[in-house]
């Protein structure tokens, strides 16, 4: 197996290397130099090896370049016993093999840079240029890898006690560029060994090494004297050739992001054209979106820790640069799929919300430039693409959470455009969420119109075709809920703007279609009905404008109501008017509210043909119109005379006879005598009575079934006699109420009626109402003549 | 001690968006041992929600409740005391104490629990208690224009029910406490 080959000769080299450490040890202990230079040569010998892989020669060299360290102390303890560098550094060049001798001149090549008696410059050049004797890729790379980490303190780096004129630093400088230089061509050369098929295996093998490149890159980091200055006319230019003449996509990638990771930030901003100038240069196989973000985010980071660089950012004109080449590069790489260039954009989008959060202009450039990059690709039916391009809308709705300043990027409508239905309409949904989360109030018609635009998904269907069955019917009415919520955030204070936001947004909602309007339509009611009740309590402008008076908001109201009642959801239609109607009625606008009764009545009549619904609509009805005080005599007579009539229309007769004694009420307001007709009063009670009797007679004829709903009813009907005794109806009379209490006496008798404890709670009641201590109620229940009490 | 949330009126989505943050962050899970609500939620994302505070949930049907099998009333018995539950558009005159009073004989309980005025109330009669939680969104409403988000929590202790209405006024809560007792187990007057 070759992975257990690779293990046994590492282990065999590695045996060799120690025990010739040995020896070498125990030559430079007793000071011999010929027999250190000849034990080291040797040791250095198994570095000469082809037959490990890049992870295991590795693990030699390690070992090798420690050994080497004493060996170096020696060459230096030899120079201060007054041997001579020159001498040695010609001595070590008589070693046999070529790698063996390389590793030893750099060893002492870097004792005679310290020794300073040869300029720095000579010998670094001297030792970058007899590297180059060795070509084979990756002893070339780990011996050069030594050159330059045994140099590294003898270079004027910021920390070091060695400082130096500019020519020393730009000596220093040339070193290690141009080791740099050698070092990619070797590395890059390791792509081309070998056969075709094993390229996968070279190319993981090569990314195991590219840290010894990069090392070089951290090096001129750190270099004392590399000011922006020398950078950008020297270092970056140097390198960038390089990155580019190599052609190698590995190395480009790597060495890219090295450069954006190594330098500062600054130098960044102003080198800015020079490094994006690059990316088109590059391979196309080469991944630009990465390089790209990298520095973009690196350059949000910079921008975000320190204020004092922002107006560099600026000056520089950072965001027109990046926005021109990724422009370019999308321009350049035609096979670049929807979803890569999205996210180019997207980070270019976030590079803008950092840096220039306060340039909406900037950032509607962003969303044009990715329209136009759409506009090629046309509507996306790619998974990947629609999921970025929501991370990019979302962008500047996290940024900001604020909606309103999202409606003012003229191209964030047109990014929309192009995703599919669904995800359109999930974007939808994330942006009322925004609203709702924010308490975000969108306070103008304008604002209202730009926001239903933006969440048109939803309010209407698509291209008018319908959505049927391919919709969650929960998930529909979760959609249309959260568009109903919205409502209540689509607000402002001025009693002009409203009405002009409600007109907008029924705009909007009616174009819904019958499946959407019971859920969205409700809401906009209710708001203006709000709207009208203000507007009620503020002052009365007799020169407004036309279309702000609460008839006005009224009539368009019947208007929307209307199409709910077509739209086949006539209970609630009819609940919405009775709400219009009190309205109408705190308006005192009596014809209008007149005008909602009609309307509700004849919904009741043609379209509310299910018994209990009938029993809730006419509930609803009673209670409003007991609540009516717009109404002139006659109006008031002829709906509730209707309402009487429907009453006792009713299917089952205990239903019919509860609404009956429930219209009682509508004969007695508190508020004004001339609401209180005591007659009517009783003739309804009267008359729910007969209709009591009836459903007794059926009751004690089908002995035992149902029985106990009807004596229930006397019960319920005794309570309202007392109720009305006490508000001082005259027609209530004593006797009435106890002919009512016999009569429930002797139907209990006839059998078990299930309404006994309401008897005992209500005769206990008339008993606590008769020991009352203020006479005026006491008096009222003397009048009743009870004997017995159970 | 058994913890009663008395709450309703919520009217979401159609006259608000949601509950008010304050209201919800004191909502938590595990607190609550029964939940009574006067109903008009209206949607079942509300319904969803209430159960997650408690699952022991009470609901009766509001006139704009999405689920229509709600029922109009709902008795039940927590320790000492008999509830009864009601939305209140069913009694007319609505908000009618009177009214209220009758149904209360009717249901035969010691508290009585209804809504649709959206105004809290609690206050003693012949018959017992009737309790008001108001809305607990603030929703607007035909017979109260002017609404502040509430609702109430009863903790009932043997014979003695402390009822505590938490209110929304000018952003902030506010408590206020009131004390009911009944004179004893069998009947239901106080």
């Amino acid at each position: 197996m070759i992975a257990d080959d690779d293990e046994k000769w590492l282990a065999a080299a590695t045996a060799a290397v120690k025990q010739n450490a040995f020896y070498m040890q125990r030559a430079i202990d007793s000071n011999n130099l010929k027999d250190a230079l000849k034990f080291s040569a040797q040791m250095l010998g198994e570095l000469r090896t082809s037959k490990l892989s890049p992870h295991k020669y590795y693990e030699l060299y390690i070992r090798a370049s420690d050994e080497l360290r004493s060996l170096e102390m020696f060459f230096r303890d030899e120079t201060a016993r007054g041997c001579s560098i020159a001498e040695l550094y010609e001595l070590v060049q008589h070693a046999g093999n070529i790698l063996p001798r390389l590793y030893l001149l750099c060893t002492i090549g870097s004792v005679y840079i310290k020794s300073k008696d040869v300029a720095a410059k000579d010998i670094l050049k001297d030792l970058v240029e007899m590297c180059r004797a060795v070509q084979h890729p990756l002893r070339g790379l780990f011996l050069r890898s030594y050159l330059a980490q045994v140099t590294r303190d003898k270079l004027p780096s910021i920390g070091s006690e060695l400082e130096g004129d500019t020519e020393t630093h730009m000596d220093a400088l040339e070193f290690v560029l141009q080791n740099f230089t050698e070092m990619n061509k070797l590395w890059v050369r390791m792509q081309h060994q070998g056969p075709t098929r094993e390229k996968e295996k070279r190319e993981k093998e090569r990314n195991e090494l590219r840290d010894l490149v990069g090392k070089n890159l951290h090096i001129l980091g750190q270099l004392e004297g590399v000011d922006l200055v020398v950078y950008r006319d020297t270092v970056l230019p140097r390198i960038l050739e390089q990155v580019v003449n190599c052609k190698d996509e590995l190395a480009q990638c790597y060495l890219m992001d090295c450069i954006i990771q190594v330098f500062p930030d600054d130098f960044h901003l102003q080198t800015l054209d020079v490094l994006l100038g690059a990316c088109p240069q590059l391979q196309p196989s080469v991944d630009i979106k990465t390089v790209l973000s990298g520095l973009m985010e690196r350059l949000s980071n910079y921008a975000a820790s320190s204020v004092e660089a922002l107006p560099n950012f600026l000056q520089v004109d950072a965001f027109s640069k990046l926005n021109h080449a990724i422009g370019k590069v999308v321009e350049a790489q035609v096979d670049l799929p929807a979803s890569s260039s999205v996210t180019l954009y997207l980070f270019l989008l976030k590079f803008t919300l950092h840096v220039h959060s306060d340039r909406l202009d900037y950032v509607d450039q962003v969303l044009g430039s990715c329209v136009s990059q759409l506009s090629a690709t046309g509507k996306l039916c790619d998974d990947k693409a629609s999921k970025q391009i929501v991370a990019f809308l979302s962008a500047p709705l996290e940024k900001f959470n604020d909606v309103v300043t999202i409606l003012k990027l003229t191209n964030y409508p047109r990014v929309m455009e192009y995703l599919d239905h669904d995800t359109n309409k999930a974007m939808a949904i994330i942006i009322i969420q925004s609203i709702l989360k924010n308490d975000t109030r969108i306070a103008t018609a304008d604002e209202v119109d730009a926001l239903f635009e933006l969440i048109k998904g939803l309010i209407k269907d698509f291209d008018g075709l319908t959505d049927n069955d391919e919709i969650d019917e929960e998930d529909f009415q979760e959609e249309q809920n959260s568009v109903a919520r919205l409502v209540h955030f689509l607000y402002n204070d001025d009693p002009e703007e409203m009405p002009k936001i409600i007109f907008r947004i029924r705009k909007h909602i009616l174009t819904g279609g019958p499946k959407r309007l019971p859920l969205t339509i409700p809401p906009l009611v209710f708001s203006a009905l709000k709207l009208i009740r203000r507007m009620r309590g503020g002052d009365e402008n007799p020169f407004g404008d036309d279309t702000s008076t609460p008839q006005k908001i009224l009539q368009l109201l019947t208007e929307t109501v209307e199409v709910l009642a077509d739209a086949s959801a006539s209970e609630l239609a009819l609940r919405l008017y009775l709400q219009c109607a009190q309205a109408a009625n705190d308006c005192e606008l009596e014809t209008v509210a007149y005008e909602f009764f009609t309307k509700a009545y004849l919904l009741y009549e043609e379209e509310i043909s299910d018994s209990k619904a009938q029993v809730t609509a006419l509930r609803l009805i009673i209670g409003t119109l007991q609540r009516m005080r717009v109404f002139n005599v006659e109006n008031r007579d002829i709906l509730t005379h209707k309402a009487t009539g429907y009453s006792a229309k009713l299917l089952k007769k205990p239903d019919q006879c509860r609404a009956v004694y429930e219209c009682a009420h509508l004969y007695w307001a508190e508020e004004g005598e001339n609401l209180k007709d005591g007659e009517r009063v009783v003739l309804c009670l009267k008359r729910a009575q007969k209709i009591a009797d009836a459903v007794q007679k059926m009751a004690n004829a089908s002995r035992g079934a149902s029985s106990t709903g009807s004596v229930s009813l006397y019960v319920e009907l005794l309570n309202k006699y007392l109720y009305f005794l006490e508000k001082g109806n005259p027609q209530v009379t004593g006797e009435t109420i106890q002919s009512l209490a016999e009569l429930i006496r002797s139907e209990t008798k006839k059998a078990e009626s299930g309404a006994g404890t309401f008897i005992t709670s209500t005769l206990r009641y008339m008993e606590f109402q008769r020991q009352q201590e203020d006479g005026g109620m006491s008096e009222k229940y003397q009048k009743i003549k009870m004997e017995w009490f159970e | 001690m058994v913890l009663v949330l008395a709450l309703g009126d919520l009217h979401v989505p159609h006259r608000a968006a949601d509950l008010p943050p304050k209201f919800k962050s004191m909502l938590v899970p595990g607190k609550i041992q029964h939940i009574i609500c006067t109903g008009n939620l209206c949607i079942k994302e509300i319904h969803d929600y209430l159960k997650t505070i408690c699952p022991d949930l009470h609901i009766v049907r509001g006139e704009f409740d999405e689920d229509a099998r709600y029922p109009d009333t709902k008795t039940l018995t927590i320790g000492q005391f008999k509830l009864g539950l009601c939305h209140g558009h069913q009694v007319i005159p609505w908000g009618d104490l009177d009214s209220l009073a009758m149904l209360q004989r009717q249901l035969d309980v010691d508290i009585l629990v209804t809504g649709h005025t959206h105004q809290f109330t609690a206050y003693k009669h012949e018959g017992g208690v009737v309790i008001n939680p108001g809305s607990a969104t603030g929703a607007c409403s035909s017979i109260n224009q002017d609404v502040n988000p509430s609702f109430v929590l009863m903790d009932i202790d043997g014979l003695r029910v402390v009822v505590y209405v938490y209110e929304l006024i000018d952003g902030e809560v506010k408590v206020d406490k009131i004390d009911f007792k009944k004179a004893s187990t069998s009947t239901s007057a106080p």
